[in-house]
């Protein structure tokens, strides 16, 4: 009998390394979109006792590598790295985004540099600090770009877009790597 | 020449570079403008519209002259100012506007017809014929007058965008820019300096002053130095503030490769940064302003602060026997330093009579310089004194009509300048542009020391404002001398006295101007052009309008300026469209069977962001129609495979997403069972058709709605804002799944043989009937089965996590192969819907009803919708509205278009006889001839009238017979077997 093969989005582009930036394709594991339709307090309160985060505030996430709910916009985050508990759909749409989004990290000393090519943010680390998150635009597509390291940055797109964000962010970091050659 | 011990060049690095093919040497340091000069090059470009030769006039980006071209081949840049390219080992500069030869030019000619060819000249003389504009003038004239041309092949170098936030950006880096960004830093703040020359410190480094005993350029230089050592602050040199925009947004060009020979390598050219600043202080110094007299445009003719620039910092002095003509005092400062550096002066003229100026060197005082000779470059000066008229020798004049401020930036969101009495110039309104304050030289201050501590003032109020403790900054000690100055602007005489060298006006054109009543500064401005030219009029605004106040009789304030626009000075296009090149353009989506598609030699295209295959070409198939009608083929026959995963999914849930459906769509789905999808039709708020797609209820309270690709978008803009705005207190939430799955339309009769072969659960028609959707499992896989149909025939859309799309798509295609199916593209699915009416945006187009569709029924009568009353109206539901039909050519033509307008059969065609249109066209396997749809007035009620199908742009005439709009399978059998 046949069998599907998964593919994940950036399987053939990465990882690669230019100057001092890495870029890598991540395996986030389980991602749901919990969107609250009901009281914010509850679904918090379900997601503490199921997974031992609770639901964030705007812009920030909470969490461990492992186990993270990133503040994905009004009344919504993405419970990253397990299953949803059937308990946080009790106030809010529970949606399996695992296939949705591409998720990338870009590291190293130039890797604020870079994003400032694409990313119409203040995402200095004075500013955007650990576990900051803000939903805004990569060159022209709409992300989710968390700051998960003193020098390291989750960002995720729409999964069909996966090209066009290695190749902006490869172009990006060529630029600052060229410019301090 | 190169004047000893004079300027701020590394005199130990020789570089070579050639101007017109000849070669010169420079050193590190020069700009083009200053490494010409010390080579005794005065003569640098023409003008142009007269092509007069022209030499340099500033020594800054003000430039009107001095205009060139770097480079070649491709890597051409046209309009470079020569006084802001620096040398470099192997720069190539050539002059432009000049034909054979910047020495000889033959376009001069204009020069001796000038007299026809003053102020409005173009708008009485090329208004007749009409015709001749587009095709005889415009391009003559185009070729005359002209700027350096683009290479006309593709731009190879790379540029770059760049986004940066800060606390204060200081725009410019003289003395006050200098203090105020220490003082600013020094506080604490986040601090950008920004300024577009290589080296920092503005005037202090063309200048010969002492700050705190010091040369003044090296205070600056030190000034840097510890700023260049703060965490907190970033040096941006080679960057020009270009446009002050809104919340504290400025745009700013860096020239990043200009100053070196080396392209490629992935480093930028330049770099548009896009600035985010809570508070901005101008220190943007200001420029010079010439003195109109007749011919004060010979190469040699300068402004004064630009000769003190080239002594200063380049160590050049562009004459060997000078003259100085000027109203201020500071022009004298020109006089001093050539003199004390050895330099000849032939005379100083200043045309007040009560100056303390004493030197070696002849001094007029009440005398105006009023005319000039010499050919390419200036041979003598005339001047008129009250003793009589006399002409001095000279091969460099400076000129100094006093200083205006550089405001422009405080204008870019519409704030007009106060014009100061006392310096005669204008100067920043106060909170023009919110969050930015003034300081130094382009605030009316014009002394060191004032320049010092206003910097400092202002950073001090910008820190308290940040909430930061002010640093007790030290004052540095600075010449304090005040600015003395009487308003001359135009020398009377006879002639022609250039105002706007770059586009070349005179005082008669602005004269004339005002004689043919544009006596508005802004008519003035465009009947002239004075002002138009990339330099925007920076050495002649406010000269021109003085000139106009004068001849219109009223004051300066009262004429006022005309508007200062972003950018300061000009931008590239391809710097503001960085990462925009080619596929840059916008992001590509790739469906998961992208790579599959290829491989199998279909031809991609594009349907909104996404790659879409148009058709899967086989072996022998001449034309893309062999491969359609073998596609639609598959599908009325046997199987086919069709990624539909670009159409929009929006999963909705909450208890009450039922009620948000029955409000956006026109039908019910409130009653729609679980395991259920139902068509729905969904209306703007205006009444026209919005889009149309399945909706499918997986649970009580869970439904996933489909959208049309192109309004995947829009939809979920349009659900959000029912839920936001009109319903808040429905419990509801909206996730779009689009991304989430991949889905696949497998059609035709032998589909759920095809499906029962992946599917771990065999189906079949009872228990998975038209119309109905459920959770699978495909080959162990987790998916969503749907059995709806976009060709007519028996179908199903399979869904499954994309992870494993490509997978399931090539398994999918290889087993309806097996069945005597495949793949089908675009162009088969379009035949197909269109073969049984089914709509797309080509009919749903923005203008059309449910009622023009054909579909009023579906507007329920039981609840209210959005869009239902608007659609209600008597003109949306009038029986002579053009509505839908369907077509068939039954003449000698049997082609058809889409875009065609419908006639009746023997009216005439013209715009009042139109009868409608044609939306979606197609040749149909199954009818065997061409099909279409359109609209027609009264359409349903002209089946069987024959009419005429008339397309100008393709040339065709078609007589066809208006038939119902479903061609294939009325009754819908197929789908439901």
């Amino acid at each position: 009998m046949a069998e599907l093969k998964a593919r994940t989005a950036c399987e053939d582009a990465l990882p690669c390394e230019i100057g001092a930036t890495q870029l890598v394709e991540l395996d986030l594991g389980p991602i749901t979109s919990v969107m609250v339709w009901g009281s914010e307090q509850d679904v918090s309160a379900a997601m503490k006792t199921a997974h031992g985060v609770s639901f964030p505030k705007p812009n920030r996430s909470n969490g461990t590598d492992a186990t993270r709910c990133v503040w994905f916009g009004r009344n919504q985050a993405v419970l990253i790295g397990v299953a949803p508990d059937a308990s946080l759909g009790e106030h809010a749409a529970v949606v399996d985004q695992s296939d949705a989004w591409s998720a990338v990290s870009l590291s190293g000393g130039t890797a604020e540099d870079a994003l400032a090519r694409l990313v119409p943010v203040d995402l200095r680390r004075a500013q955007f600090k650990r576990g900051h998150t803000v939903r805004t635009q990569v060159g022209h597509m709409m992300t989710s770009v968390t700051r998960t390291g003193p020098d390291s940055f989750m960002i995720l797109v729409f999964r069909s877009m996966a090209v066009t964000l290695i190749h902006e962010l490869k172009q990006a970091m060529q630029s600052v790597a060229a410019r301090r050659a | 020449m190169r004047i000893k011990g004079k300027g701020l060049i590394d005199r130990s690095d020789t570089v070579t570079f050639s101007f017109d093919g000849r070669s010169y040497d420079g050193f590190a340091g020069d700009t083009v403008a200053s490494a010409l000069l010390a080579n005794d090059v005065t003569l640098m470009g023409r003008s142009f519209k007269y092509h007069r030769p022209r030499g340099v006039l500033t020594a800054g980006s003000e430039e009107p002259n001095a205009l060139v071209t770097v480079g070649n081949g491709a890597a051409t840049d046209p309009n470079v100012r020569a006084t802001m390219q620096e040398v470099f080992d192997g720069l190539q500069v050539r002059s432009q506007n000049a034909w054979p030869s910047l020495d000889f030019d033959v376009m001069a000619v204009n020069n001796l017809v000038s007299p026809f060819l003053g102020a409005g000249f173009y708008y009485k003389t090329f208004m007749w014929p009409r015709k001749f504009w587009e095709r005889v003038y415009e391009p003559v004239i185009r070729r005359a007058a002209g700027l350096g041309g683009l290479s006309g092949a593709h731009n190879p170098d790379s540029y770059e965008r760049a986004f940066a936030f800060c606390d204060v950006l200081v725009i410019g880096a003289g003395p006050a820019g200098l203090m105020a960004a220490l003082t600013a830093a020094r506080g604490g703040a986040d601090v950008i300096l920004a300024d577009e020359d290589a080296l920092m410190g503005g005037r202090l480094n063309a200048e010969t002053y002492q700050i705190e005993g010091k040369p003044g350029h090296v205070w600056a230089a030190e000034a840097v130095a510890e700023l260049a050592g703060m965490d907190n602050v970033r040096l941006m040199s080679r960057t020009t503030v270009t446009g002050a925009y809104d919340q504290g947004t400025f745009g700013a060009l860096e020239q990043v490769g200009h100053h070196h020979g080396r392209r490629g390598e992935g480093a930028p050219l330049e770099c548009f940064w896009r600035i985010v600043a809570k508070h901005s202080i101008l220190t943007a110094g200001a420029l010079e302003r010439p003195i109109a007299f007749q011919n004060n445009d010979r190469p040699g003719i300068m402004t004064a602060g630009a000769v003190r620039a080239y002594l200063n910092r380049w160590g050049v002095s562009p004459g060997k026997a000078l003259t100085i003509f000027g109203n201020n005092d500071d022009a004298h400062r020109t006089a001093r330093d050539l003199a004390d550096a050895g330099v000849r002066i032939a005379a100083v003229i200043d045309s007040r009579t009560d100056v303390d100026i004493k030197g070696d060197f002849p001094v007029y005082r009440g005398a105006q310089v009023f005319n000039t000779a010499g050919g390419k470059e200036l041979e003598s000066i005339s001047i008129r004194t009250i003793s009589g008229v006399e002409k001095i020798q000279t091969d460099c004049l400076a000129m100094s009509g006093g200083w205006n401020p550089t405001v422009h930036l405080t204008c870019h969101m519409n704030g007009r300048p106060t014009w100061r009495p006392d310096i005669q110039a204008f100067v920043p309104t106060e909170a023009a542009i919110p969050g930015m304050v003034a300081a130094g030289a382009c605030n009316g201050t014009f002394s060191t020391h004032g320049c010092l501590a206003e910097g400092a003032q202002v950073a001090g109020n910008v820190l308290e404002m940040l909430g930061k403790t002010v640093p007790d900054v030290a004052l540095p000690q600075a010449e304090d001398a005040p600015y003395r100055m009487a308003p001359l602007w135009a020398v009377a005489g006879k002639g022609r006295a250039w105002l706007d060298f770059q586009n070349d006006v005179s005082v008669k054109d602005v004269k004339q101007a005002a004689v043919e009543n544009f006596r508005s500064v802004e008519h003035m401005k465009r009947y002239t052009t004075q002002g138009m030219a990339t330099d925007q009029g920076k050495n002649s605004n406010v000269g021109a309008l003085a000139v106009l106040a004068d001849a219109t009789g009223r004051g300066i304030p009262e004429t006022g300026t005309t508007t200062f626009r972003p950018p300061y000075s000009p931008v590239s296009i391809a710097a503001m469209g960085a990462g925009a090149q080619g596929a840059g353009f916008a992001p590509q989506r790739f469906t998961t069977s992208h790579s599959a598609s290829v491989e199998a030699g279909a031809p991609m295209i594009e349907a909104g962001l996404w790659y879409r295959p148009s058709y899967f070409p086989k072996a022998g198939e001449k034309t893309w129609r062999q491969s359609c009608d073998r596609e639609v083929g598959y599908v009325r026959n046997a199987v086919g495979v069709c990624d539909v995963s670009t159409l929009g999914k929006i999963d909705i849930q909450g208890p009450d997403a039922a009620a948000l459906l029955d409000f956006v769509y026109t039908n019910m789905f409130s009653t729609l069972k679980v395991g259920r999808v139902r068509y729905g039709l969904m209306l703007r708020e205006d009444g026209t058709v919005m889009d149309d797609g399945t909706c499918a209820r997986l649970g009580d309270q869970h439904f996933v709605m489909t959208t049309t690709t192109a309004a995947a978008g829009a939809v979920m803009k349009h659900l959000e804002f029912v839920a936001q705005c009109l319903h808040p207190e429905w419990r509801v939430a909206m996730t779009s799944v689009t991304e989430q799955w991949a889905q696949f339309a497998v059609a035709g009769p032998k589909s759920r043989e095809l499906l029962n072969g992946v599917l771990d659960a065999p189906i079949d028609n009872d228990s998975w009937p038209f119309m109905a959707c459920g959770d699978t499992s495909v080959l162990g896989v987790k998916g969503r089965l749907f059995r709806i149909s976009f060709s007519g025939e028996h179908a199903y859309e399979i869904a499954v996590p994309a992870r494993y799309g490509e997978s399931l798509f090539r398994e999918l295609v290889a087993r309806a192969q097996g069945l005597g199916g495949g793949a089908y593209g675009m162009e088969a699915l379009n035949v197909l819907r269109i073969e049984k009416g089914f709509i797309t945006h080509s009919e749903i187009h923005g203008r059309t009803t449910a009622f023009d569709v054909g579909m009023a029924g579906m507007i329920s009568a039981k609840k209210d919708c959005i869009g239902k009353v608007m659609a209600g109206r008597p003109g949306l539901v009038a029986a002579d509205r053009e509505r839908l039909v369907g077509m068939k050519p039954v003449g000698a033509v049997k082609l058809l278009s889409a875009g065609a307008h419908i006639f009746e059969k023997d009216a005439e065609v013209v715009r009042e006889t139109d009868q409608g249109y044609v939306t979606s066209v197609c040749f149909s396997p199954e009818v065997g001839t061409y099909i279409g749809l359109g609209f027609v007035k009264n359409g349903p009620e002209r089946y069987g009238e024959v009419m005429r199908v008339v397309d100008h742009l393709r040339d065709l005439e078609v007589e066809v017979e208006i038939c119902p709009p479903v061609f294939f399978d009325p009754e819908g059998g197929r789908a439901r077997g």
